[in-house]
């Protein structure tokens, strides 16, 4: 038996190395998605053009070819990576705040919030595009936080403390504001096309400007989660014990919870809804590599990057057309998800 | 799935809820037996139902905004009494709030019409439940064919009364696009084009409606790719297949709706690099016109010719 402080230095380097090969995969997989996208670029061509970059070399692409690379794939990937991060990070934390292995940051009413926001926006000003960061996203952002918040103090005043009043709000929040935008949907069925585009989901329309309107907020959110882990790890032993730790429950969960609102509304701002990555990722990485936050909450953040990258890559090249990513998310998490609780490791849920 | 099927189980009761109202009316059948000799008229449309149409009718309902222009091109529009919401063309067509998607019998039977046509009528309910008003119903699905347009010319005049409108809207329009397309330059067999449907891409093949116009003048398809029937012939493309394929055309049928122009098009992240962008050949089309085949076809087939002509420069 090792001795505790041994055993605790012992666990830290497991956790490190863990992150880092969970970064190595990242990073393998974004230059995959990178070198290795639609078009007849060839992934030689490619790997040249970026050595020419980096060491000013010349590069075999052309002007356009070069433009595909750094102009339109390139965004999408590093987006792909920043919304897959913001979705399973943010559902981790969700997850732990509720102690409730079945939480989704869609499910306090953010997507519906998004839903009903961007429905009213596209109604209301109907020549806005869905691929500038105009009303549509602002709007967006704004209803997935107005979501979460109302499901919040819904949940705050029906007076339980318990997590699954919160749980319960979230629900009757969803129900309510999806009945709004559809409402609204009907009254203007020109616009509805508009609107069913963007709550499928996608990256097909990126820009640098998308990846810079999002960044802050997903960087902001990933250091405040994973420098929260330990907290969520407390908080999994229940409220009187974290109490009895010096550490207020209610403060935590709103500190942790309005961080991954947040993060939840970028993503959904910039990319529309695709949905099932804030429950799988975290739940695989916990099948994986442990119970404790503090590996479950980095994880997830390079896991759903490293998911996100991949299912938009299979997004854009599976068919002749682009496929709804958030149609790739499902067809690839749910057969995975089995697979992993099948292994048998399931039994620690 | 469920929002469609409670009107439907309620289609019986909104049925004889019509009747009843219609009990008390004056035939309007009566009135109408001066056209000569055109009545009883036996239709057989394309992909619908054959129908006779025993007098003019005098009280049309159209739910399709193709339609609607049809016959007020024929010289029907004094015969049409309501049209759905989407019809916005001609000015003085009764537009409504009747929805030609999501049909509603007892809102339609409300105008009290002697003849419906509609786009399509799954399971022919729509028809059943009108028919119990005594409303004929025509279904008159969207061609596939620019000869099935013509055609569809020539029904929608008989069906009306105004035969010989329709036969001479058919042959002219035939026409005119014929012209249009032997008048094309030859150079246009190698130039590709770009048919934006949407901002986010989506676009139409060559094996569609839209695309078969296109190919009146050797224009190549960026959207074919392998197979011009692949997803139905409308693939959403990414910008990165766009930019690769480098259209020398580039049409946008979404001004209207989502404001595209082709100021917005050069703005877009790497689109500067297309050919299409580089040499002034981004056409703004009227969203309505590029999606209809009424007789304004023409007028697309026009835009597709100047710019193949301009191209051809």
């Amino acid at each position: 038996m090792l001795k505790p402080r041994r055993a605790a230095a012992a666990t830290t380097r497991l956790r490190f190395r863990t992150v880092l090969i969970g970064l190595l995969i990242l990073t393998v997989a974004a230059g995959f998605a990178l070198v290795a996208g639609t078009g007849e670029l060839g992934w030689q061509r490619v790997l040249a053009e970026i050595g020419a970059q980096l060491t000013g070399g010349t590069s075999p692409l052309s002007e356009r070819e070069a433009a595909i690379v750094w102009e339109l794939r390139a965004p999408r990937v590093v987006l792909a990576g920043l919304v897959g991060a913001a979705l399973a990070g943010a559902g981790a934390a969700f997850q732990g705040v509720f102690r409730n292995p079945l939480a989704d940051p869609y499910l306090l009413g953010a997507a519906a919030g998004a839903g009903m926001a961007a429905t009213i926006v596209v109604v209301l000003t109907p020549a806005v595009t869905t691929w500038f960061i105009g009303p549509l996203p602002l709007a967006a952002f704004a209803g997935a936080l107005g979501g979460v918040g109302l499901s919040y103090l819904l949940g705050r005043s029906a007076g339980g403390k318990g997590t699954a009043t919160l749980l319960l709000a979230g629900v009757a929040v969803t129900a309510f504001l999806t009945a709004i935008q559809t409402f609204v949907q009907q009254l203007n069925t020109d616009t509805i096309k508009q609107v069913y585009t963007w709550t499928l989901g996608g990256l097909n329309v990126t820009s640098w400007r998308e990846v810079w309107v999002a960044l802050p907020y997903v960087v902001l959110a990933a250091v405040v989660l994973c420098a929260c882990a330990r907290l969520l790890d407390v908080l999994s032993l229940g409220d009187a014990e974290a109490a009895s730790l010096g550490i207020s429950p209610g403060k935590v969960r709103v500190v942790i919870l309005a961080t991954a609102s947040l993060a939840t509304a970028a993503a959904v701002a910039v990319s529309g809804l695709i949905g099932f990555v804030g429950i799988v990722v975290p739940h695989i990485v916990r099948l994986l590599a442990g119970a404790s936050y503090r590996v479950i909450v980095p994880m997830s953040l390079v896991g759903g990057a490293t998911f996100l990258i991949l299912a938009d890559y299979v997004a854009r090249t599976a068919l002749p057309g682009e496929l709804p990513i958030g149609v790739v998310t499902a067809f690839a998490g749910a057969p995975f998800f089995a697979l992993v609780l099948r292994t048998g490791k399931g039994r620690s849920l | 799935m469920s929002r469609l099927r409670i009107p439907l189980l309620l289609l019986p009761l909104f049925a004889v809820l019509a009747l009843t109202g219609c009990a008390d009316r004056e035939p309007e059948g009566e009135t109408a037996s001066s056209a000569q000799g055109q009545f009883p008229v036996e239709l057989h449309p394309e992909g619908g139902k054959a129908v006779t149409i025993e007098q003019r009718p005098e009280r049309i309902v159209s739910l399709s905004p193709s339609t609607t222009e049809t016959l007020f091109a024929v010289g029907a529009g004094d015969q049409v009494v309501a049209v759905d919401s989407f019809s916005n063309y001609p000015e003085d067509a009764p537009t409504t709030s009747l929805s030609g998607i999501n049909a509603d019998p007892q809102a339609i039977a409300s105008h009290n019409p002697d003849l419906v046509i509609v786009e399509s009528d799954l399971d022919d309910k729509l028809g059943d439940a009108l028919a119990k008003t005594g409303t004929q119903t025509l279904v008159l699905s969207a061609p596939s064919t620019l000869e099935q347009a013509y055609e569809q010319f020539r029904l929608v005049g008989k069906a009306t009364g105004h035969a010989d409108e329709g036969a001479d809207l058919a042959t002219r329009t035939k026409e005119e696009i014929d012209k249009l397309a032997a008048d094309a330059p030859e150079t246009s067999g190698s130039l590709t084009y770009y048919h934006e449907l949407d901002p986010t891409f989506y676009s139409v093949t060559s094996a569609t409606f839209i695309g078969q116009i296109y190919d009146l003048f050797g224009l190549t398809n960026i959207a074919d790719q392998d197979d011009p029937n692949a997803l139905g012939g409308y693939p959403q493309l990414s910008a990165a297949h766009v930019v690769q394929s480098n259209p020398d055309l580039i049409f946008l049928a979404d001004t209207n709706c989502c404001g595209q122009n082709a100021d917005t098009v050069a703005a877009r992240p790497g689109w500067d690099t297309i050919t299409a962008v580089k040499e002034n050949r981004v056409h703004a089309m009227d969203d309505d016109i590029a999606s209809r085949w009424s007789p304004r076809i023409v007028d697309l087939v026009r835009t597709v010719s100047d710019a193949v002509a301009a191209a051809g420069r």
